[in-house]
């Protein structure tokens, strides 16, 4: 089921991992955070094993390593402020390359470098190997709150019409000789946002007497009816139960 | 109930009263009968009350007084599901009407909203009717404008509606997505309640015409005929394009 709706941190190839149901995949990406962030941040030697999994997967989904590091600095904004922990954290201190760091500071970097990194190498694995519309059929067959899928089917068919409308308004306005380019000239663009909202709430109430004229009674219809099978399941957990192992060896080596 | 040889019209409105919310009285007593198989275009100048009248054959509108049928059943309340479907009203704008993220789930929400028994062959045949079949896994927003509007057009057929209410079919189209529209409809062989200001449109697919002015039926007759009167058109108006004389 393919939608044609290619987003760029989506990767089409034809994988195990790629065949996996959504609703598996979802809830093993779930699990796999929650084992990572269950590991104690001293079993450094875990998250190790941790990485190789994921590259594991990687190989068994045909993602090259460089196309997912590439993305994975979507990250870096969240982890900036990791890097003044050592810093401002209080003592023991230790020296490190003539400079006095504070040790639980270190410790508390680590701990959201690490994580944080897995978790977003593991969202990234989930979005690359699985469609924007797959995401929501699963979201839905995992029964997630049908206003929530509701929203986000419509928005996924609605951003780029609205996007388009936004262009067009932002030519027509070039096209005048509109050319932000000092404070005092962004009153324009500012009504202009102001009128796409105005074309947009339109537009929600024309798409929604179009939904009524065709039965819509609140809920989406469930149009997809594919059995999820043991094997499915079996399959996309089996590095969970890797995860889980390790996050429990964390524990256990402590 | 009653005779059963009886055939009902497909579309019976009886004198119809809508104002709204703000006063604005829009339809002033609407009478408007359309049989089986007929093909009836709905002409008028702008606010004259057409869009107020289409909202009131499938109950999103309910009418101050009057009634309207569809094919013997009164829009209420508590039909409104079932005339919903009997009634397929294609949008202006395929944009309101095509919401899902594939052709396929757009043409399925209809008939599974319904309860429609076997969905799947539903769309199918419905995007083969209108020449769409092999786009059903794409998106609305990767088709063309004609390809949309025909898309649309499935969205209500594969409800197997009793009368296809169309609002101005052939706005924004090129001149052969124009002429293939119209090939798909003369070739659907269904009622049609066609709301357009494309006159000659009107006059390639519907034999018959009933003019909406000022929230009322001021004219009603064949297409030929009623497009001919230049004063008549004048008085409400409308007018045929350059160069077109009848």
């Amino acid at each position: 089921m393919s939608a044609g709706h290619a987003h760029p941190l989506h990767l089409p190839r034809d994988s195990v991992v790629h065949r996996l149901p959504p609703q598996v995949k979802i809830v093993a990406a779930f699990l796999g955070v929650v084992c990572v962030v269950a590991t104690p941040r001293e079993a450094f030697a875990v998250f190790a094993g941790f990485a190789v999994l994921l590259v594991a997967v990687w190989v068994a989904a045909r993602i090259p390593v460089v196309w997912i590091l590439r993305r994975s600095v979507i990250e870096l904004p969240f982890v900036v402020l990791a890097v003044l922990l050592p810093f401002t954290g209080p003592d023991p201190r230790i020296d490190l390359l003539g400079l006095s760091l504070s040790e639980p500071g270190l410790l508390g970097a680590w701990n959201i470098l690490v994580k944080g990194t897995l978790g977003v190498l593991i969202s990234l694995t989930l979005a690359a190997t699985t469609p924007m519309r797959d995401l929501l059929v699963g979201l839905q067959r995992l029964h997630a709150p049908a206003l929530v899928t509701t929203i986000a089917t419509l928005m996924l068919r609605y951003l780029d019409v609205i996007a388009g409308e936004a262009r067009r308004m932002h030519l027509a306005r070039v096209s005048r000789g509109h050319d932000p380019r000092f404070l005092w000239q962004a009153g324009a663009t500012a009504r202009g946002v102001g009128a796409l909202f105005l074309r947009s709430y339109e537009r929600g109430e024309r798409v929604h007497l179009a939904m009524l004229s065709r039965g819509w009674t609140g809920a989406m219809p469930v149009l997809v009816e594919d059995r999820t099978t043991r094997a499915d399941w079996a399959r996309g957990l089996a590095p969970v139960g890797v995860a889980a192992a390790l996050a429990v060896t964390g524990w256990v080596i402590l | 109930m009653g005779d059963p040889v009886t055939v009902h019209p497909s579309l019976l409105v009886k004198d119809l009263l809508f104002a709204y919310p703000d006063g604005h009285q829009a339809l002033h007593g609407v009478d408007l009968r359309i049989e089986p198989g007929e093909r009836v275009a709905l002409l008028g100048p702008n606010g004259a009350g057409k869009t107020t009248l289409v909202l009131h054959l499938n109950g999103i509108l309910a009418p101050g007084a009057g009634t309207v049928e569809v094919a013997g059943m009164a829009v209420r309340k508590d039909t409104a599901q079932e005339i919903r479907r009997r009634v397929g009203i294609v949008f202006q704008d395929p944009d309101d009407q095509l919401f899902m993220p594939t052709v396929r789930e757009d043409v399925a929400f209809g008939p599974a909203n319904f309860g429609v028994p076997d969905v799947p062959a539903r769309v199918a045949e419905a995007l083969a009717a209108v020449g769409m079949a092999e786009h059903a896994d794409r998106s609305p927003l990767h088709l063309s404008g004609g390809q949309r509007r025909r898309v649309a057009l499935a969205t209500v057929l594969a409800c197997d509606p009793e009368i296809l209410v169309l609002d101005e079919p052939s706005s924004n189209l090129d001149p052969v997505a124009r002429r293939e529209l119209a090939e798909v409809l003369l070739g659907l062989g269904r009622t049609m309640l066609m709301v357009t200001h494309d006159l000659p449109y009107a006059l390639q697919l519907c034999p018959r015409s009933v003019i909406l002015d000022d929230g009322v039926v001021v004219a009603d007759g064949p297409t030929r005929e009623l497009l001919s009167d230049t004063a008549l058109l004048a008085r409400h108006r409308l007018e045929l394009p350059y160069g077109f004389a009848l």
